[in-house]
């Protein structure tokens, strides 16, 4: 377990949140390595379809990070995004998913500090709860 | 010892496998009825809504999910306290009416009337539906598949679908009839008391003029000495939709009479580590294995046993052709299996009376059908007389109406020991001397047959379906060959 | 001409899907007359045993129904899909898994001990449990078919070239299906058949009334309101899964009132039905804060029964996942 390092996946909207981890990094702000940034044009094109996705491919962690409400360069796409993410939350709960595996954060184009203390953050928790094993059921005997 | 199989069970709800064994001398020794399904229904019931619970319990059976849909809908009326317009309880109880019509007419015709019009020994090719066709001809074929079509496009007019109806609510239904359904209701009324009148002349054509079918209806290889329970109205008259569960004695003398919300005092269920399905049986009476008798608590359900635990039907031609099946049959209570197929008749008659009487009603063209619940929900029991017996949804949720605890006694279940009993028996009688072809094991499948099974109902608990094979062994326990019936 | 041979087998069905054939009503005749039909167990006295003495290919199209749920089933399923030159899954729950694939968010044993242990009227105090093999006085062994730990659909186990949707589809869907697949110009493999490329709303008789852009205050539960038969249900708070649900049926549940609750599955191109669901559900609760949203959604306490009812097993995740052991 002590060797077990989390793959995390970043869904970071073009205009602010990926603006902030350019940042994090121009200005060689120290974060774990285990993050995979995906550029999407926008919070509200996340699809919940995309973390299931995600996390059926092996990320044992998501964070999806949007501008601040009010900010959104398609003016309501971060709001929608809220609501997703917030009933999606409750679906990965019953699909036995701890919380501490999903998050979804406003950050902004300067916040490059908020955005690295999330990371440690989850990085910490995740690797505490250990891999998320979604077991291959297309071998029918296993469970 | 020999084994047979015989795998799967055919032209019945649902899978089935029945194993029977064979001394040396080629005699039946022993026969097991296996139901090799399970599906967990009263587990993933747990979470969920429990106002889908009507639309989720009907998924336990796609032969007759009107009886689930309708149990579990009167589960929600008890759960939520609320009492439906009265409206609605006729509606609701005239789409039931329809359901066990064409239910029954199903079960006649298709699955257990190739064996009696077309023959129990005739060639597997011919024993279905295309047979009784050929049998009885293509025009009336066809009147029985029209009549079948069209009560069931009045149960998806009303119900929204007819395989699995969306349209019971916790106090009432969720829409009135428009004007278009109800002059569709009473024209199809009429047309179904003809129907049924018809079915009971081709039943008395074909089988009870038959001295063959009458002997093998009668013949010791078919008889079992069980209680009988279903429900029954204030009169004690046979009634589908409500009223309260009343259980005989084999000798025909009253054991109980319980409303519903009583029923864990009376029924138990027991289990058997050969098959999926579990046997209820009466718990005051006791379990004491597969036997008939006095002491024995094992039950039966379905059309004989609801005939048998009342005092008659509550419609004249229906009480007519109660009173002509007891008098021919030696009174009351008939412990022959293979008069269930005749008890079927007589309800294909009340519900068709029933029918016509509620779709003549003013009350069903009424607007007022729906109660909205206030009580805050715990516990809800709802039943109902499935086509092959009596049917019990209960549920227990918090306070936001999501299920805590489901139980499901579902009507097959009810028969499950009996069945097992009649399968023995049969195979015991029928199968002698190493005797085995493809008739005699077809007789053997008929006594199985004749309850119209369920077993998708049966092991709602557990995955469904029911295969029958035969399995021949010998007294060392040895596999000596396996029968597919055909091989 | 020799005729196409048909088969027809259930798994972990209801029989609905069964039925739905038996409502094809007059047209049996027609089906009956333009194939033969050489193994349908509700129907026809033919046995698995026939069924494995014919040669590879020989069966034309077989249609298979209920999901994967005891290790039965995954044998006969693997036997028709090699005596079949095609592979239909005919149903929600061949397709996805339908309604009995709730039970993958329980285990095995959680299945069998509600089952046989902890039923209010069970009464097995010995704690019996069906076993796969059991000795009868050195008699006889009974075997009964393993339950398998999930209940799968059918193209996690075999190859599926066409699917058939609806819990169950309704005789017409069949038909146009049973047309596409004799008329031997067959669409690409993995097509759904029989049903709308489009979604429900748009055969749905209360379409005009739905606004261009819906948005919702209050979800209401069905029990709660009597809602108005005239009005497009979803602006009326009740959860109806028209927009993101394939079309097909006629909107039948609407007709009578009551929201349609997905049973036609997805259209093309979704990969997860439910993800798509809660996607579009969630998009259209007029609220803008998160207390606000979890107080709207408060009034749905079950998200995976609601919008997963018919395909949890083909979710992305399959069900409730197993955490590893630390
Ligand atoms: S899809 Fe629906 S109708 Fe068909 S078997 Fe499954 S539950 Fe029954
Ligand atoms: S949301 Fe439902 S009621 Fe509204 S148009 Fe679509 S299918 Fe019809
Ligand atoms: S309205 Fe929806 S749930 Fe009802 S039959 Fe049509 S697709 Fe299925
Ligand atoms: S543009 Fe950043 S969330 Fe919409």
């Amino acid at each position: 377990m002590e060797d077990f390092e989390p793959r995390i996946i970043v869904f970071a909207c073009n205009w602010c949140s990926y603006a902030a981890l350019d940042l994090a990094g121009t200005s060689r702000m120290k974060y774990p390595p285990n993050f995979l940034v995906i550029k999407v044009m926008c919070s509200g094109r996340i699809d919940p379809q995309f973390i299931f996705e995600a996390f059926r491919r092996g990320a044992d962690g998501v964070l999806v990070a949007g501008c601040h409400p009010g900010d959104c360069h398609y003016i309501e796409g971060n709001y929608k995004a809220l609501r997703r993410m917030t009933l999606l939350r409750k679906l990965l709960e019953s699909f036995g998913i701890e919380k501490e595996r999903f998050r979804l954060e406003w950050i902004s184009a300067s916040e490059a500090e908020k955005f690295v203390s999330i990371a440690h953050e989850m990085y910490r928790e995740i690797k505490a709860l250990g891999p998320l094993r979604i077991e291959e059921v297309s071998k029918i005997g296993e469970a | 010892m020999k084994e047979v199989v015989i795998n799967p069970i055919t032209r019945l709800e649902g899978h089935g496998k029945i194993v029977i064994v064979l001394d040396d001398a080629g005699n039946c020794v022993k026969a097991y009825l296996q139901v090799p399904e399970l599906r967990g229904f009263e587990m993933f019931a747990v979470g969920r809504h429990v106002e889908d619970m009507p639309q989720i319990t009907s998924r336990i059976c796609g032969v007759c999910p009107t009886a689930h849909h309708m149990a579990s809908t009167k589960a929600l009326d008890d759960l939520y306290k609320v009492d439906p317009p009265l409206p609605a309880k006729k509606i609701r109880e005239m789409v039931y009416n329809i359901f066990m019509l064409e239910d029954h007419a199903l079960h006649f015709y298709i699955l257990a009337g190739p064996d009696f019009i077309v023959g129990p020994r005739a060639p597997k090719e011919e024993r279905n539906i295309i047979g009784v066709i050929g049998k009885v001809g293509k025009e009336v074929g066809l009147k029985i598949i029209e009549m079948r079509r069209k009560l069931r496009k009045l149960i998806e007019m009303i119900g929204g679908k007819v395989i699995h109806p969306v349209f019971g609510l916790p106090g009432g239904i969720s829409r009135p009839l428009s004007g278009e359904i109800v002059e569709n209701a009473k024209k199809i009324a009429d047309e179904a008391i003809g129907f049924a009148e018809f079915t009971y002349k081709v039943f008395k054509d074909i089988v009870l003029n038959n001295k063959e079918y009458v002997n093998l209806i009668t013949s010791e290889a078919y008889t079992h000495r069980t209680y009988y329970m279903g429900l029954v109205d204030d009169k004690n008259k046979v009634n589908f939709y409500d009223g309260k569960i009343r259980v005989v004695s084999p000798r025909g003398v009253e054991h109980a009479k319980f409303d519903i919300h009583q029923y864990s005092d009376y029924i138990a269920e027991h289990v058997e580590p050969w098959t999926y399905i579990k046997f209820p049986y009466l718990k005051k009476i006791g379990w004491i294995g597969f036997v008939d008798g006095e002491d024995s608590g094992i039950m039966s359900v379905a059309p004989l046993a609801r005939l048998n635990a009342s005092d008659g039907m509550a419609t004249p031609r229906a009480q007519e052709a109660y009173e002509e099946m007891y008098e021919t049959l030696g009174g009351k209570p008939v412990h022959h299996t293979l008069a269930n197929h005749w008890a079927r008749i007589i309800e294909i008659i009340y519900a068709a009376e029933r029918f016509r009487e509620l779709a003549n009603d003013p009350d069903i063209a009424s607007r007022d059908v729906r109660n909205i619940p206030t009580a805050i929900p715990d516990v809800g029991i709802g039943v109902v007389e499935a086509p092959r017996g009596t049917l019990i949804h209960h549920y227990e949720t918090d306070e936001r109406g999501v299920v805590k605890k489901a139980n499901l006694l579902v009507a097959t279940q009810h028969n499950a020991a009996r069945i097992a009993l009649s399968v023995d028996k049969a195979a015991r009688s029928l199968i002698r001397n190493g005797v085995i072809d493809e008739g005699l094991l077809n007789m053997v499948e008929m006594a199985f047959r004749a309850y119209d099974p369920c077993h998708a109902c049966g092991t709602h608990s557990l995955p469904g379906s029911i295969p029958l094979k035969i399995y021949l062994y010998n007294t060392d326990g040895n596999l000596l060959k396996i029968i597919d019936r055909i091989s | 001409m020799e005729k196409p041979k048909i088969a027809f087998y259930w798994c972990a069905s209801c029989g609905g899907c069964e039925e739905s054939i038996v409502d094809l009503a007059e047209k049996i005749l027609d089906v009956v007359n333009l194939v033969d039909i050489v193994f349908w167990p509700v129907a026809l006295d033919f046995k698995i045993k026939d069924v494995e003495t014919m040669p590879d290919k020989s069966v034309t199209v077989s249609f298979i129904n209920g999901g994967i749920r005891l290790e039965e089933h995954e044998y006969v399923v693997k036997l028709l899909r090699k005596k079949s030159q095609l592979l239909v899954a005919y149903g929600a729950c061949s397709s996805w898994g339908g309604v009995p694939g709730l039970a993958n968010l329980f285990s095995r044993e959680e299945i069998l001990r509600c089952v046989y242990q902890e039923t209010p009227t069970v009464d097995n105090l010995n704690n019996t449990r069906p076993k796969t093999k059991l000795n009868i006085e050195d008699i006889v062994t009974l075997e009964l078919p393993e339950f398998l730990p999930r209940l799968l659909p059918i193209d996690l186990i075999v190859d599926v070239d066409y699917y058939v949707p609806g819990c169950p589809p309704t005789p017409e869907v069949t038909w146009k299906a049973i047309e596409i697949l004799l008329s031997g110009n067959l669409p690409p493999k993995g097509s759904v058949i029989g049903a709308s490329d489009r979604s429900l709303c748009y055969e749905c008789h209360l379409n005009e009334t739905k606004p261009e852009k819906v948005l919702i205050k209050e979800i209401k539960r069905p029990h709660e309101v009597i809602a108005d038969p005239e009005k497009c249900l979803l602006t009326q708070g009740l959860v109806c899964l028209g927009p993101v649900t394939r079309g097909g049926c006629g909107a039948l549940c609407v007709k009578a009132a009551m929201p349609c609750t997905g049973c036609f599955g997805q259209l093309d191109e979704v990969i997860d039905y439910g993800g798509k669901a809660i996607s579009y559900f969630a998009s259209i609760l007029d609220y803008y804060n998160e207390e606000e949203v979890e107080k709207a959604l408060s009034r749905l306490p079950d998200p995976m029964g609601t919008f997963y009812r018919y395909s949890l097993p083909a979710s992305r995740l399959r069900g409730k996942i197993k955490i590893m052991e630390r």
